[in-house]
């Protein structure tokens, strides 16, 4: 058989940058993890097999401290982030196109946009000011500004879910005496949770690994566990740091992967 | 065509009046439906016949309530409905993609209409077995609805449109997504619901033979307008304009001087001279040109006179039929249906020269 003078599935050279890029990614971490394992002090050189620096991380108060603080916050700051998101695709996606409606996309996803640091500074010069104005200084602010950081990553899976969605079926409710409230409940949420739980797993991941809006926005002691390790590195760094890093990382891909199951069964 | 009643009729399920649905603003604006008015009548089989795009789906959502006309009134059993949302509207659909819900059974499908009218349980128990007997879904009931057959699909959404027995049944082509054994079996089962229940069906349709076999009246649409309502021997032996001869069956047109009108009936000179008499088209304006229409089985190919006469040009054998295409003297072609029989031939061959004999009565004259 005569070979085909070009084929889209045999590319020359890609599978070596495929190679190169996998290794690039994924050698570093392959690297911090197995050192996290390391008996010595140091970040270099093996000094055997041990799980010391799991158990020093553990036990380290400023750890838990930021690793609880950095749930509250990611938990929080998505469910409100989800809710806020499918409110507004459900308006954006549920009345027929007008002018400025594309404007409106835009807007909900300017802050995919902005520069972090940018809405870093803008949230540090304002929540002073709020800080001054009322006295509180709680996790609040870290919340709404993870909150509004991860509106667009909610947004996103919610809307293609809901206009990927069969109209007809909510026409089909309407048709069979639902109000809209029962439209709403019956048809449109359990076809769209799918989309809420992407919404919210993205949202999640996202405001629990943010580093440069939280250490603009948190206060004294509110350290998140991301603020917490680039603290560390500023200082003496021992393995500690790989200890927690596996620990985080091994959190993210359970996470994910549940979610990912939950989503699965509910599609 | 004769203007339905303006005044509230009780015999009357939905009057249609004067309905325009525009789309859309300024240069760009398309109108869906102009001028539309139809009445359709109590327990009736109401078929909207017409290609895709003529706006059968349209004016079947504004009677849904999922769209307001830009003008005109519908009125349901007398009175208007434009104020009521669809869920207030005593009318239920089967949509041409059935939109049965993917996250509940074939019984929770059947049971959401009821359980949204606040139905007792028992009462709703009652109801979705008795609809999912009449659809032969019994042993299906505890499916979910992505486990069934697209023919299973369309008996579902069929019990679920009509498990709250609504006074009118919309159903927008839902035999098209069926292969054709199916498709004839199911226009059956439809028409032997229908008057089981007693429920006025308005079905809509771009399959002229489907519209002819299920219902009591059609409405031939085309571009947004309705041309002709009538009766399907109306609309197959006395269609109105060209458009409805022409998407009906298949016709033959002559074109034909006007002689004269006496007690309705038309006096028309063909081409070849001679004078016929035809039936009148309603709505017919007089003109001294004329379209005349005859069915292919309503003449007769002869050796000697006739009417008309020309040459064969084509025979084409059908089995239970033979078209024979005679190229008539003044330059058209004319189509000639002749029943087969066992013993003889249709008794012509290519080239020769034949008259053709139009039967007394066959001849309509078109308003267009
Ligand atoms: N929501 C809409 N917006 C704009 N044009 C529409 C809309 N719905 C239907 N149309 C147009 O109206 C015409 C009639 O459509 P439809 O009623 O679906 O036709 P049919 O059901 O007879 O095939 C088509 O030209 C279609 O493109
Ligand atoms: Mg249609």
């Amino acid at each position: 058989m005569a070979k085909p003078r070009f084929d889209i599935r045999v590319q020359p050279g890609f599978g070596t940058v495929a190679l190169f890029t996998f290794a690039m990614l994924y050698l570093p971490i392959a690297t911090l993890v197995v050192y996290a394992f390391n008996a010595s002090d140091s970040l270099s050189s093996w000094g055997g097999f041990s799980l010391h620096w799991f158990y020093e991380a553990a036990e380290n108060q400023a750890v838990q401290d930021a690793a609880w603080r950095s749930l509250i916050i990611a938990v929080s700051a998505a469910t409100m982030a989800t809710i806020a998101a499918t409110m507004a695709a459900l308006a954006t996606t549920r009345t027929p196109p007008y002018p400025g409606l594309s404007f409106k996309y835009a807007f909900i996803n300017l802050p995919l946009m902005v520069p972090e640091i940018v809405t870093a500074v803008a949230l540090l010069i304002v929540f002073a000011k709020v800080k001054v104005w009322t006295g509180y200084s709680g996790l609040g602010y870290l919340i709404l500004a993870h909150t509004a950081f991860c509106i667009p990553f909610a947004y996103l899976p919610i809307r293609a879910r809901l206009e990927g969605m069969d109209q007809s079926l909510e026409r089909a409710a309407a048709d069979l005496y639902a109000p809209p409230w029962q439209v709403f409940r019956r048809v449109t949420l359990p076809l769209l949770r799918p989309g809420i739980i992407a919404g919210f797993m993205l949202a999640f991941v996202i405001s629990l690994d943010d580093v440069v809006i939280s250490e603009f926005v948190k206060s004294g002691g509110q350290d998140t566990l991301p603020t917490y390790m680039l603290g560390q590195l500023r200082r003496a760094v021992t393995p500690e740091i790989n200890a927690i890093a596996a620990a985080f990382l091994v959190l993210s891909v359970a996470l994910v992967t549940v979610f990912f199951f939950i989503n699965r069964k509910k599609a | 065509m004769p203007e339905p009643s303006p005044v509230p009729d009780a015999r009357i399920a939905v009057d249609c009046h004067g309905i325009v649905k525009q789309f859309g603003e300024g240069p760009r604006a398309l109108r869906a439906l102009d001028n539309v008015s139809v009445a359709i009548r109590e327990n009736e089989f109401f078929t909207l016949l017409g290609p895709s795009g003529c706006g059968k789906t349209t004016l079947l959502r504004m009677i849904a309530g999922f769209e307001y006309p830009t003008e005109g009134t519908i009125r349901l059993h007398g009175e208007d409905i434009a104020g009521l949302p669809p869920f207030k509207r005593p009318i239920n659909t089967v949509f041409q993609s059935y939109a049965l819900f993917p996250h509940l059974t074939v019984w929770e499908n059947v049971a959401f209409g009821l359980q949204m009218l606040g139905w007792a349980k028992g009462k709703i128990e009652a109801r979705v077995a008795e609809m999912l007997k009449l659809v032969h879904m019994e042993e299906l009931a505890q499916r979910r609805t992505d486990q069934i057959s697209g023919g299973q699909a369309q008996r579902v959404a069929l019990a679920r449109a009509l498990a709250p027995a609504p006074k009118v049944l919309l159903l927008d082509e839902p035999l098209s997504a069926l292969d054709y054994k199916l498709r004839k079996e199911m226009q059956i089962e439809l028409k032997r619901m229908q008057s089981e229940t007693g429920i006025t069906f308005i079905f809509v349709t771009h399959d002229q033979e489907e519209a002819l076999t299920m219902s009591d009246r059609i409405a031939v649409m085309s571009k947004g307008r309705v041309l002709q309502v009538g009766t399907p021997w109306d609309i197959y032996d006395k269609p109105a304009e060209r458009f409805v001869a022409d998407f009906i069956g298949e016709t033959n047109f002559l074109s034909a001087a006007m002689v004269g009108i006496e007690e309705g009936v038309a006096r028309v000179r063909l081409p070849s001279g001679i004078e016929i008499s035809a039936s009148l088209a309603e709505g017919y304006r007089p003109a001294g040109e004329a379209t005349v229409v005859v069915r292919p089985e309503h003449a007769r190919m002869v050796t000697t006179g006739g009417q008309l006469s020309g040459v064969v040009e084509n025979i084409v054998y059908f089995g239970t039929d033979t078209h024979i295409h005679v190229k008539l003297d003044q330059g058209s072609t004319f189509m000639v249906r002749q029943q087969n029989s066992r013993s003889k031939s249709c008794g012509a061959s290519v080239g020769d020269r034949v008259g053709i004999d139009i039967a007394p009565d066959a001849a309509q004259v078109l308003r267009d």
